[in-house]
């Protein structure tokens, strides 16, 4: 009798083990929802964006069932790891503090990103080069860093919290300005627009998403950052023992590259080829 | 673990001023509406009645988001001179709860008003002291004590409630804890720390209303 118990008990425990390891089952996707173009939802909560539609290419080239699950961006990071859903697609740049705790695909988009304020704000028409490279610390980049240092002391920028551009601004690279964290984007554009932010930090398609379909007048001033604190590029966040599910996304990622997929979608909801 | 304790610990003192500035107004709205609400009057009474209801029938973090984000929408708002104050996301935060614990203040000390026994106004006045002595120096002292265990309650819920300031930028316990918790992927750890800080303020707070209670027994 307790022989059978214990066989039964086995068979469960071992059956669970097999669906939590082979993928068989579905593909849990992670994404935020409220970070358009990347990742945001239509009016009646349907998630949409350049993430979502190229996580069901994606999956379609891996033929796996998947499902996308939404998660807020503040805690992405901890239920991929607790085993809440199997990958991350989140418009989430690859960076060294990231790839301690887990691990990424290639690159599958690239952003800029920029500061925005209202218009008239005494920051506009900051003397700047277009964009600079923080992995390459160069002459010019130094000189714009300086610029941004004396053109931001004492100001209020907002940004979404736990992301490259909280890092960015942290890092002391533009001196001690007052950084405040917000839960969403969301949240960081109303209180721009409120003018509780001398300044907001984030993806800059970010902003010029929020000034089409508010009206508002954000507009963006300064370089447009990439490198160093901004990562390599966005990718795919998966657990780091899930090494099947990491080479099958790369793969996946190769092929929709060469068949022109990601280009296609990242042109449809940015305007621009986005894709690396 | 250990080593969050430091930043979390200077987190707690935000948390702190934000629940004592709180309490302080709350008890000074809370006490001005218990006594309208005593009030004959019946537009006065329907008034303070009104505040009551709808401050304890909303969740407070529909109140704070509705100070915060949704007073800084209005353009006109944002040109009166109380935008200074609402400008800043720490005074929504201590408006918001000084008014929602003011309401619940209210109730509490409304309820001790009225279990005054009679005999106590009736010996106060069979003495020849007046109205107003005996309502300043026999009603409120009384009701203030008859108040106590409740109000003990209200400061504790009013504790866990600052939580909520971190849900409009400030860098409470636990905006502190949440920030940790994004830099080290360590949700579990960090909360538990976070939730035994809290825990600990609660056995202060309660020891000290049982020693008040204690005080002022009669």
């Amino acid at each position: 009798m307790m022989n059978i118990f214990k066989k039964t008990i086995l068979t469960v425990l071992v059956s669970f083990l097999l669906i939590g390891s082979a993928y068989a089952g579905k593909i849990k996707i992670g994404t935020e929802g409220a970070y358009p173009p990347w990742n945001s939802k239509d009016a009646s909560g349907k998630l949409i964006g350049f993430e979502v539609e190229l996580a069901w290419t994606l999956c379609r080239y891996i033929g796996s069932q998947c499902e996308i699950v939404e998660q807020d961006w503040d805690g992405m990071i901890p239920a991929l790891i607790m085993r809440k859903f199997d990958a991350i697609m989140a418009g989430m740049s690859i960076t060294a503090e990231r790839q301690k705790a887990i691990s990424f695909s290639q690159g599958y988009a690239d952003e800029v990103a920029s500061l925005a304020v209202m218009k008239g704000s005494s920051l506009e028409g900051m003397e700047t080069s277009e964009g600079i490279n923080l992995g390459k610390k160069t002459g010019a980049v130094k000189k714009d860093l300086k610029t941004l240092t004396s053109a931001l002391a004492g100001k209020t920028v907002c940004v979404q919290t736990a992301t490259i551009h909280q890092n960015f601004l942290e890092s002391g690279d533009v001196g001690k300005v007052n950084v405040r964290t917000y839960k969403t984007q969301d949240e960081v554009n109303l209180d721009l627009a409120a003018g509780r932010c001398d300044a907001a930090l984030a993806a800059a398609v970010a902003f010029s998403d929020y000034a089409e379909k508010s009206g508002k007048p954000v507009v963006l001033v300064g370089p447009t950052f990439s490198g160093g604190a901004f990562g390599n590029g966005v990718g795919v966040g998966i657990r780091k023992d899930d090494t099947d599910l990491l080479n099958a996304f790369n793969k996946a990622i190769d092929k929709a590259r060469k068949n022109g997929d990601i280009s296609r979608i990242a042109i449809k909801w940015f305007g621009f080829d986005a894709s690396m | 673990m250990i080593t969050s304790l430091p930043k979390l610990l200077s987190a707690t003192v935000v948390t702190l001023k934000l629940l004592s500035l709180s309490l302080f107004f709350g008890l000074f709205i809370g006490l001005l509406f218990a006594i309208l609400r005593l009030n004959k009057n019946k537009i006065i009474n329907k008034f303070a009645y009104g505040y009551s209801y709808v401050f304890r029938g909303t969740p407070l973090l529909v109140q704070i988001f509705i100070i915060y984000f949704g007073l800084g929408q209005i353009e006109y708002f944002r040109s009166t001179f109380l935008w200074v104050i609402f400008k800043e996301p720490y005074w929504c935060a201590i408006i918001a709860f000084a008014l929602n614990t003011g309401a619940y203040t209210s109730e509490i000390l409304r309820s001790a008003f009225q279990t005054i026994k009679p005999g106590i106004i009736e010996a106060g006045k069979s003495l020849g002291i007046s109205n107003k002595i005996i309502f300043y120096k026999i009603q409120i002292p009384v009701a203030i004590r008859q108040s106590l265990p409740a109000y003990g309650n209200e400061i504790i819920l009013m504790m866990k409630g600052t939580s909520l300031a971190s849900t409009v930028t400030l860098m409470d316990l636990t905006g502190v804890a949440k920030y940790i918790i994004s830099t080290t992927f360590k949700p579990i750890e960090v909360f538990i720390v976070a939730g035994g800080i809290y825990l600990f303020m609660t056995f202060i707070i309660h020891n000290l209303m049982k020693f008040l209670e204690k005080k002022f027994s009669y």
